[in-house]
């Protein structure tokens, strides 16, 4: 039974009626949700666009769709999955319900800008979206709006650029948010490196959102400038230079990839050692790691671009950067694979996708190797293999800590449990479709089979029809998953504060917590992961 | 490591090599550390190990897998970059072949002149190509000889390969370049150096195109696909983004000029006026832009013959 002591957040009667009560909202725990309910509806669009062009794909040529509606549903699912779904992601579901009462606050720092960075949100989707229903129809650029193509095309890529600059705004917001957050509002004994991870990474992120987003932002108004005033910036035929755009839109969008990755990192860090009973292995080692990813991230992003003609000298410091920041990851790979030594393993749903998490995290980081090499990349680059590999990442990576850490913190969102065995069944299903649906295309890339492409040739018949059948594999596990989460979130049995035997400071509040979170602020005198049992109780 | 890509070009051992040194150390830390983690799954699970021991971490192993990975990267990046300087050094004697790129087609000038929808080279020749490309990005991508190369309008670029192995390969645009990307395909076919040379003794024409011998009323035909019009045009009626030729001389067509619509009727100086100068007027509800101008490369020999064959289509 419960054992609650306050009404909680959701109960609480504030001023406003009905949705308003939450749109309206200035709590950081109602905000999260907002933004949960948004990014899930809008992955789900995103997966089924994936899952058309699956279909499209699972014959040589023509077998639903025509190569304008193939081109425009990539571009779709590229923009709605990286700029709606993954670059918020964690830290705007989790980062906002959890921050503060991971480090022992009433809320954020700023909970209006909170709430405003929600509504930009939601109107820089809007403004994205709007294109499909304009004359002309959605873009077909892919999602990196390469010029000089974006420039030629008569289809409707502004809005999606608009859309793209405002939700930038969003993500500016909520990384300063965070930052002043974990700056001033600690509980007392909370000091730096008694922090929990999951804040650490946030803190990483923070500081990648609010440096390199502002330069997509210039980019994406020079784009704007360039096609309705014909400034020549990019389009070789105004003078521009189509490389420099590349340049521009790889600085942002490869530190974007930690901005997806390092909170995903996070909620790993939390989930594993909460289910192996045990402190983490090597925390300060799991710190350092990310502030050197989120640094060194920053100067990596021209291994998108090797075969764009770029000087030589360009093209190995790129690489051996790249190479570089492979370390960092291996070391939190190793770290959390040492934790699990001498633990006491409970096996629930959360540590199935923690563990399955880091099997797809090596695959997509190890292919990111052979992607980083120069001469390999030469023949790699701009096919599946590609597509597998940042599948592999920002799917597998984020995705997987995404529902990892949605089982893990169920309880305590929503104050109810999920059938266990269906969840550990939705898991499995889900993690067979996934390696079915895209470790073929490492296969087709190596054989040559490009990107962005709606037809190919007989060779590479086969594993498209394996892959095909992946991702139905996918889409049926990612059903159990759902129904089973929906289901419980009112019908579940009723969770205890700290169903899973968590050290963090949120397992010490009630599940669902109080509009306060904390009835006095807790002090805090030990490290985030002590796991011994004479030290509490 | 495929048998049949085997030699096809001078960088295919290097490179493969390259990617199978990678790929090994690779599964192996895979498959290591997914053992690692499946045993302490197995092992250490709750109710086989009902309490934990408190371990907060090891300097020793901080520094062992740090060190050790960074020489595994340094390595493969150095094994990368060597392989990558190999493919940038153009041998002097190297052939040069002139590539064009626009929407959806690739076509090759030889340095006499001819000009082919497929790539001819000479087998165990150094062999350059000076890529080109009119209208957005392409990138020119041999899978079998493991060379790509983006292709930037206003950008001048290189490759070079020499292959020893005579035979057919595909050549794709890797780069997304619209509509029908995924159609812009060639061939590569390597031929032996005598067979080469006698290529360009017969007449350059568009006759000969491909080696292939035509009635004199469609050579025409073999103009469209040697410039690659196909990828927007057909000669049966069928709209694809260009208009069809079917029937097209003697029609009236309704066209855009200077944002005004007037009606032409499509005579021997419109079709030249579409292919010289396709931007000059658009026939209404067609995009602006798409067809380029071929000045300097549909020769004037070449305008008759596609004349002769769009009359022939309309008869
Ligand atoms: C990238 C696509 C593309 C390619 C390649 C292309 N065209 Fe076109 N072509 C078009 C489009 C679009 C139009 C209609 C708009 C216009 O009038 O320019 C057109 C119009 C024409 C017309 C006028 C047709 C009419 O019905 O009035 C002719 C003739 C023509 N093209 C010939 C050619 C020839 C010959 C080639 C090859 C040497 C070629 N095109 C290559 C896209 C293309
Ligand atoms: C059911 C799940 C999914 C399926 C079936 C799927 C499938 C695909 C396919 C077939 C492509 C086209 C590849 C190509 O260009 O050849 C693609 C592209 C892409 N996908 Fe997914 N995907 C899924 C989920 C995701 C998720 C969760 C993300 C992000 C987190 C994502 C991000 C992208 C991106 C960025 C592209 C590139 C778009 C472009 O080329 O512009 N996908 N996906
Ligand atoms: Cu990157
Ligand atoms: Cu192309």
């Amino acid at each position: 039974m419960s054992d609650r002591t306050n009404l909680s957040f959701r109960e609480e009667k504030g001023n406003r009626k009905g949705i308003f009560a939450w749109i309206l909202s200035t709590d950081h725990k109602r905000i999260g949700i907002l933004y949960l309910y948004s990014i899930v509806a809008f992955f789900l669009t995103g997966v089924v666009l994936g899952i058309l062009m699956k279909l499209e794909l699972l014959a040589p040529g023509k077998t639903v769709m025509d190569p304008a509606t193939y081109n425009a549903i990539f571009t779709l699912h590229g923009v709605i999955m990286i700029f709606l779904v993954v670059v918020p992601g964690l830290p705007a579901v989790f980062g906002n319900f959890l921050l503060p009462i991971m480090i022992g606050a009433k809320d954020v720092a700023f909970p209006k800008i909170n709430l405003l960075s929600w509504w930009i949100y939601v109107f820089g989707a809007i403004i994205a979206l709007s294109s499909l229903f304009m004359a002309g129809g959605p873009p077909d650029t892919g999602w990196t709006f390469y010029a000089p193509y974006a420039f030629k095309t008569n289809t409707n890529m502004l809005p999606a650029v608009l859309g793209a600059f405002i939700l930038g705004f969003s993500s500016i917001l909520t990384g300063i948010n965070f930052i002043v957050t974990i700056h001033r509002m600690r509980a007392p004994g909370m000091t730096w490196f008694k922090m929990p991870l999951f804040p650490w990474t946030l803190y990483g992120t923070g500081w990648i959102q609010i440096l390199a987003t502002p330069i997509v932002g210039i980019t994406l108004l020079m784009i704007v400038g360039e096609r309705v005033l014909n400034i020549g910036f990019f389009d070789p035929a105004l003078g521009g230079d189509p490389i420099l755009y590349q340049h521009l839109f790889w600085i942002y969008s490869h530190p974007a990839v930690y901005i997806m990755i390092l909170p995903a990192m996070g909620a790993i860090s939390e989930i594993i050692p909460t289910f192996a009973n045990k402190s983490i292995f090597g925390y300060k080692a799991i710190v350092l790691s990310t502030l050197a990813i989120a640094f060194v991230g920053y100067f990596v992003w021209g291994h998108h671009m090797f075969t764009s003609g770029m000087s030589g000298t360009a093209l190995y410091t790129f690489s051996l950067l790249t190479f570089i920041v492979a370390i960092p990851s291996a070391i939190k790979v190793f770290n959390w694979v040492s934790t699990l030594h001498k633990a006491s393993i409970q096996l629930e749903a959360p540590f199935f996708w923690a563990a399955s998490f880091l099997f797809v995290f090596m695959i997509g980081g190890l292919s990111g190797i052979a992607l980083g090499a120069l001469t390999t990349n030469i023949h790699l680059h701009d096919t599946a293999f590609v597509v597998a590999h940042f599948h592999f990442i920002v799917f597998g990576g984020v995705g997987f800590a995404f529902m990892g850490a949605i089982h893990y913190w169920f309880p305590k969102i929503w104050g109810r449990m999920y059938n266990a065995r269906l969840a550990t069944t939705g898991w499995m299903i889900f993690f067979i479709g996934f390696c079915t649906l895209y470790l073929p295309m490492f296969f087709l890339g190596f054989s040559g089979m490009p990107r962005r492409y709606y037809d190919y040739v007989e060779e590479f018949h086969g594993p498209n029809v394996v892959s095909t059948i992946g991702s139905w594999v996918l889409a049926l596990g990612l059903i159990i998953i759902l129904y089973n989460l929906i289901r419980s979130a009112t019908k579940g049995e009723v969770a205890t504060k700290n169903p899973w035997g968590g050290r963090t400071l949120e397992w010490t509040v009630d599940s669902p917590p109080s509009l306060e979170n904390f009835d006095e602020i807790p002090v805090v005198t030990r490290s985030p992961y002590d796991y011994r049992k004479n030290i509490d109780e | 490591m495929n048998e049949s890509t085997n030699n096809a070009s001078n960088f295919v051992s290097q490179v493969d090599s390259a990617f199978v040194f990678i790929f090994g150390i690779s599964i192996f830390f895979l498959l290591g550390i997914t053992a690692f983690l499946v045993y302490y799954i197995i092992r250490y699970r709750k109710s086989k190990n009902p309490v934990a021991e408190h371990i907060e971490g090891n300097n020793t192993l901080e520094i062992v897998w740090t060190v050790i990975p960074t020489i595994l990267v340094l390595a493969m990046f150095y094994y990368g970059w060597s392989g990558w300087r190999y493919q940038k050094e153009v041998p002097d004697d190297a052939i040069p072949i002139k590539t064009i790129a626009r929407m959806w087609s690739f076509t090759f000038q030889y340095e006499n002149g001819m000009i082919t929808d497929t790539l001819f080279v000479p087998k165990d020749k150094a062999v350059k190509l000076d890529l080109v490309a009119l209208d957005v990005l392409h990138s020119l991508y041999i899978p079998a000889f493991r060379v790509k190369q983006d292709m930037v309008p206003g950008k001048e670029a290189l490759i070079w390969f020499e292959s020893g192995r005579e035979g057919e390969y595909d050549v794709y645009c890797a780069e997304y370049c619209g509509l029908l990307h995924s159609y812009m395909k060639s061939i590569v076919k390597v031929i032996p150096a005598l067979q080469y040379e006698e290529m360009f003794k017969i007449d350059s024409s568009a006759i000969a195109v491909n080696n292939i011998e035509v009635d004199k009323r469609t050579a025409g035909a073999a103009v469209t696909r040697k410039y690659g019009c196909n990828a927007c045009h057909t000669a049966d009626g069928t709209k694809l983004v260009g208009p069809s030729y079917k029937n097209i001389m003697g029609r009236t067509r309704t066209v855009i000029r200077d944002k005004e619509e007037i009606e032409v009727v499509a005579d021997e100086d419109y079709i030249r006026r579409s292919i010289y100068e396709p931007n000059y007027e658009i026939v209404k509800g067609y995009e602006k832009g798409l067809m380029l101008s071929y000045k300097d490369q549909v020769t004037e020999e070449e305008f008759q013959l596609l004349l002769d064959y769009f009359k022939y289509l309309s008869e």
